[in-house]
């Protein structure tokens, strides 16, 4: 059934009895042309580009717990493309492009809402660092705009901006960011993808490869084997778990993040704004909570839950840059398990393993690349051949020499 | 997290940094390569790849705010269970006696 206003009145006056499951709940066939373990995000927008773009609607996606239930449904929700080397920033504007026509391709409402990303700096030097993170943004196709102290005021008079060590200086912003209802991502794309013939597998486990004369022709799965001649992995969190089986060694770290949602407040925080002198990110979701986190706890983890050091840390980021805020009481907090790799970038790209492709390594940035990644990764399984945008992701980039260390800080996942 | 440090007792994980995976102690030794290429392939392994175990791991741990050493902590990464400390020195030590 396709969603609209006409569709929302019509079952309202038959009292929603016809209302329909969002995607069908399948038996897993024996093969497919192509199947993608994980079903989040990443996984489910790749299914849905591969049955959409290119025509292959015999396909399936493998996901070991149910829809919506992890990382997808565990972060803050920001969308932006504000990157600075040329490897990365055209991918996030092809993603963020995508963001702004997802709902109508999708017929589904996931609240896409580009309110803006203002990162603030605080120093001439972080000012000079914004022009010209501004430029290389603008050379991309995509918007910024540089907001003095003046502008700033305008938007967010609510900010510590004669803070005695850190005093608040302007900010860089783009517009077209802002946030997304992140688990109605995941539901989009499922439903969309279902519509067109995918098959979404929930609670089936992957538990190894079928091998074949050195090439990936499928996996063993708690509901039996499934065959496939192409087999995308995205399991961003359990990269290592998974491509492990295959008896891969990945350059990824799993980290946890922690985030935060405070009571609900009326509206204050007009878009999402970062702060520049520590590790702070905020925003208010539309249910009027504070939606915010900061800095991964720093140690490989996959508890789906962090330590207090980190807590503190965060809300003392929070306080320096807006005091307003300590009023407000928590709500919930909660951890997420991040690959984090050597170089803080991911990697879409085949694997030695003839058959076998990976799409990983997202750190704390996945929820924003979704659609991106999923057009990319189905991009890749389709024709065997990186996207334009995408070229950069390589997993052999750290001994060829070519990483895309946007924050320069060297082969050490937990500075990323 | 509470870590038992050899020397000082109990304390606090907030005073230590993190470096990652004690695999890092057994660093490849360049004068015993056969090969410049396998050096570099040794090297490239040694710093971009990782075992990343859901479950026990050693890992190095910097007690920066304390006595300055470095420590090898065994902890379970599924459940922030920590199941032994060792000073990295000592277990560098035991190491190159064992390769002897």
């Amino acid at each position: 059934m396709r969603y609209s206003i006409w569709s929302v009145l019509k079952q309202g006056l038959r009292s929603n009895r016809d209302w329909k499951p969002a995607w069908r709940d399948p038996e897993p066939k024996a093969s497919y042309d192509a199947i993608i373990v994980g079903g989040g995000g990443h996984g489910l927008a790749t299914a849905y580009y591969l049955a959409s773009e290119h025509g292959m609607t015999n396909i399936a996606v493998i996901e070991k717990g149910w829809i919506g239930g992890g990382n997808v449904g565990r972060n803050t929700t920001i969308i932006r493309s504000n990157y600075l080397l040329p490897g990365n920033e055209a991918f996030y504007e092809l993603s963020l492009k995508l963001w702004e026509g997802l709902e109508q391709s999708i017929n589904y409402n996931a609240m896409v809402s580009q309110r803006g990303i203002i990162n603030l700096f605080h120093s001439d030097a972080q000012r000079d660092a914004a022009v010209r993170r501004g430029n290389s943004m603008i050379m991309h196709g995509a918007d910024a705009t540089l907001l003095d102290e003046h502008d700033l005021r305008q938007i967010c008079p609510f900010l510590d901006f004669e803070n005695a060590r850190f005093p608040i200086k302007g900010g860089l912003m783009q517009k077209r960011g802002g946030s997304v209802r992140h688990d109605a991502v995941a539901w989009g794309y499922a439903r969309a993808a279902d519509l067109l013939g995918v098959d979404i597998i929930q609670n089936c486990e992957v538990t190894g490869f079928i091998m074949e004369s050195g090439k990936c022709v499928g996996v063993d799965t708690s509901r039996g084997k499934i065959r496939a001649k192409k087999t995308g992995v995205a399991v961003a969190g359990s990269t290592s778990r998974v491509m492990g089986k295959a008896g891969m060694r990945l350059p990824i770290e799993s980290h946890v993040l922690q985030a935060f949602v405070s009571e609900g407040l009326k509206p204050i925080i007009p878009g999402v704004v970062t702060y520049g002198a520590g590790h702070f990110y905020i925003s208010q979701s539309d249910k009027g909570g504070l939606v915010f986190g900061g800095d991964i706890d720093g140690y490989n983890s996959y508890a789906q839950r962090g330590n207090l050091p980190v807590v503190e840390d965060v809300c003392e980021g929070g306080m320096a840059v807006m005091p307003m805020i300590g009023k407000a009481r928590l709500l919930r907090m909660w951890g997420g398990i991040m690959d984090m790799s050597m170089d803080g970038s991911p990697f879409i790209d085949k694997t030695d393993i003839p058959g076998l492709y990976l799409n990983a390594g997202w750190c704390y940035g996945g929820f924003k690349a979704t659609p991106g990644s999923g057009w990319c990764f189905a991009h890749l399984l389709a024709t065997d051949q990186s996207h334009d945008v995408a070229k950069a992701y390589r997993i052999d980039r750290f001994q060829s020499g070519a990483a895309l260390d946007e924050k320069g800080a060297g082969a050490q996942p937990n500075l990323h | 997290m509470i870590i038992q440090h050899p020397l000082l007792g109990a304390r606090d994980a907030a005073e230590f940094t993190y470096l990652g995976d004690a695999a890092m102690l057994m660093r490849p030794d360049p004068a015993n390569a056969s090969h410049p290429d396998k050096l570099m392939t040794a090297f490239h392994d040694y710093v971009h790849l990782r075992d990343n175990p859901a479950g026990i791991h050693k890992e190095l741990w910097f007690h920066e705010q304390g006595d300055r050493s470095w420590l090898v902590v065994t902890r379970n990464v599924s459940t922030h269970e920590i199941i032994s400390v060792e000073l990295a020195s000592d277990v560098k030590k035991a190491s190159k006696r064992k390769s002897k």
